[in-house]
């Protein structure tokens, strides 16, 4: 029927998302995204002390077809899973759960979950399940940028090795990558990093460099 | 409705089919290459019918005949425009370029490219409507500056710059200018008689006319070299075959536009603009209101995505473009909404409307009213917006 890119279940999550709104006095809230990069998912949770799951679950979403729909799909995959349970939801998993998406959307569906798993942190943290501040290491920064994608593959740039070089140094990250700076993608490859790393507690500033 | 409505002319527009009519002689009867007067008679033939349509285009710019150059496309009538003229012009010394900020992809990206390769670019800033800053223009050109590239009107948001007194300041700097007309070529009066531009960058996919071909002015004694190898073709600047049956039928689109029908495509984005401000809260209109190419309406719908609105509109066989950067091919929002200082989001939210010869009154009321609806629809999911006024 439809020429576009999108699976029929994207067109029909699109045209009528479910769980949308917001939660009054939510247990557990969460904005993930910004307008600068058009993309932006807010969730909402209200959790049941004792069985510890997901009693209700509402999204908001500015953005393209693929973030409403992935953040549609998500509400629908943690609805009554517990904590833990929702915790181990990932983007894989909500972009197969809609026929799959095309690589330059992964972004939307990464977004999406780390919506749901922010609005679960925040709801642990203010429940005293305060973690430590721990220190940003190499370690740290790869899982970070395993959300970030790589629109030429759908897949993240970790898989993809397109980074070459990750330094972290009196506070500042340093990054290269594979690509020549004119590339396509570069500048919102940029730009992504930037968004998911600035935000450690202990880093000032986050450079990304390309490979010329 | 049960037909589709397009409402994207400034990325290309329908063929008229009186057009390709006209093109048709071209491939089967008279398809030969054009040869000089001294081969056979189907050559000669071909040959008149490409100087003949030179003759007509070049009218339309009050240009010599001979000013007209062929080629493939607007993309590479500005590259050859920018780099043939630096190439010509290399034993200079003069290593500075000036283009606005706001440029199309073909002139931006060749001046990226010569900026790679050494040269100083400088990318004149645009006020809130678009206009290029014409005191910036007149301080940043030096001794070293060999090129102005600002365009005629903007692609996304139509605003009509002032190239007459930019053609001017050139001039009097003896500075080489060129303009961007792909999208007000035959829209907006172009005169070189009165305007001292040297090279002009128009198009044929924008009028109704076909596509692979296109066109660029070069005024008589302006030092440009070709940018391709080959043979001796388009008085030494375009090498390759020449499209007779494109240029058939661009000649001929020029012909067939009247001024009566630049007015009747006013009414429409004018009348779509004023239904928008007035039925539709917290939208801002993009440019400038008096000077615009009359085809164009760009709209941001605050608190929206634009992608959104295009996928929706779509479902209504409504076909409209987005500066957001989910619909673009980098993923990079509008350079030229943030160019004018509009931000991101009013990037991401922009709608760009563009009509032409076959759309009607009719299809504006159709798309007001779906876009009313599906706006309302949007902003109820959106976490930026707070329920309105």
């Amino acid at each position: 029927m439809s020429k576009l890119p999108y699976s029929e279940k994207v067109l029909e999550h699109f045209r009528n998302p479910r769980n949308v709104g917001k939660i009054e006095n939510p247990d557990g809230k969460a904005e993930e995204g910004s307008p600068a990069c058009g993309d932006m998912v807010a969730v909402y949770i209200k959790v049941n002390k004792e069985k510890n799951t997901i009693e209700d679950i509402k999204f908001e979403s500015y953005g393209c077809a693929s973030n409403i729909a992935t953040g549609s799909i998500i509400t629908e995959l943690a609805k009554g899973k517990t904590l833990e349970e929702a915790k181990k939801i990932n983007w894989k998993m909500a972009a197969d759960e809609l026929g799959g998406l095309p690589p330059v959307k992964t972004h939307c569906a990464v977004l999406a979950v780390d919506g749901l798993h922010a609005a679960i942190e925040n709801y642990e943290e203010k429940n005293g399940l305060i973690k430590n501040k721990e220190k940003t290491t190499q370690d740290t920064v790869i899982k970070k940028l395993k959300h970030v994608m790589n629109p030429m593959a759908g897949l993240d740039i970790v898989r993809t090795n397109i980074i070459k070089e990750i330094k972290i140094e009196e506070g500042i990250i340093t990054i290269i990558i594979n690509l020549p700076s004119n590339h396509q993608f570069a500048n919102t490859i940029k730009e992504d990093i930037v968004e998911k790393l600035q935000n450690l507690w202990d880093i000032k500033e986050v450079k990304v460099l390309f490979s010329d | 409705m049960e037909k589709r409505i397009y409402l994207d002319n400034s990325a290309t527009t329908r063929l008229d089919e009186r057009v390709l009519e006209k093109m048709k002689e071209f491939y089967f009867e008279k398809y030969a290459v054009a040869t000089s007067e001294f081969a056979y008679t189907d050559g000669i033939e071909a040959k008149e019918a490409l100087e003949n349509s030179r003759q007509i285009i070049a009218k339309k710019l009050n240009a010599k005949d001979d000013e007209i150059i062929f080629t493939s496309s607007d993309t590479e009538s500005s590259n050859l425009a920018i780099k043939g003229v630096v190439k010509a012009n290399k034993d200079k010394n003069k290593n500075h370029i000036i283009v606005s900020k706001i440029e199309d992809f073909p002139v931006l990206n060749s001046a990226k490219e010569l900026e790679r390769q050494g040269y100083k670019v400088t990318y004149l800033p645009v006020d809130g409507e678009g206009f290029v800053d014409i005191e910036e223009l007149k301080k940043q050109i030096n001794l070293n500056t060999l090129l102005v590239s600002v365009q005629h009107s903007n692609q996304e948001i139509g605003t009509i710059q002032d190239i007459e007194q930019i053609a001017k300041i050139c001039k009097e700097k003896g500075v080489i200018f060129h303009t961007d007309a792909t999208h007000s070529f035959m829209r907006v009066t172009l005169d070189v008689n009165k305007i001292p531009v040297d090279l002009i960058t128009i198009a044929s996919h924008t009028i109704h006319g076909p596509r692979g071909i296109a066109g660029l002015f070069v005024r008589k004694g302006t030092k440009i070299e070709k940018i391709m190898d080959g043979g001796f073709q388009e008085f030494n600047l375009r090498p390759g075959i020449e499209n007779i049956p494109g240029a058939v039928g661009f000649a001929y689109a020029t012909e067939l536009i009247t001024e009566q029908e630049n007015l009747k495509i006013k009414n429409l984005s004018d009348k779509l603009i004023q239904k928008i401000e007035n039925e539709i809260e917290e939208v801002v209109l993009n440019g400038s209101r008096e000077k615009r190419i009359p085809q164009n309406a760009n709209i941001s719908f605050h608190y929206v995505e634009g992608e959104a609105i295009t996928l929706h509109l779509d479902m209504h066989k409504i076909a409209v473009n987005t500066g957001s950067a989910c619909f673009s091919k980098s993923l990079e929002g509008s350079h030229v909404i943030m160019g004018i200082g509009g931000g991101h989001e009013r990037a991401h939210g922009s709608i760009r409307f563009t009509f032409g010869r076959f759309n009607t009154e009719d299809e504006i009321d159709f798309v007001l009213d779906k876009l009313k609806y599906i706006i309302k629809e949007l902003r109820k999911l959106s976490p930026l917006y707070k329920g309105g006024k």
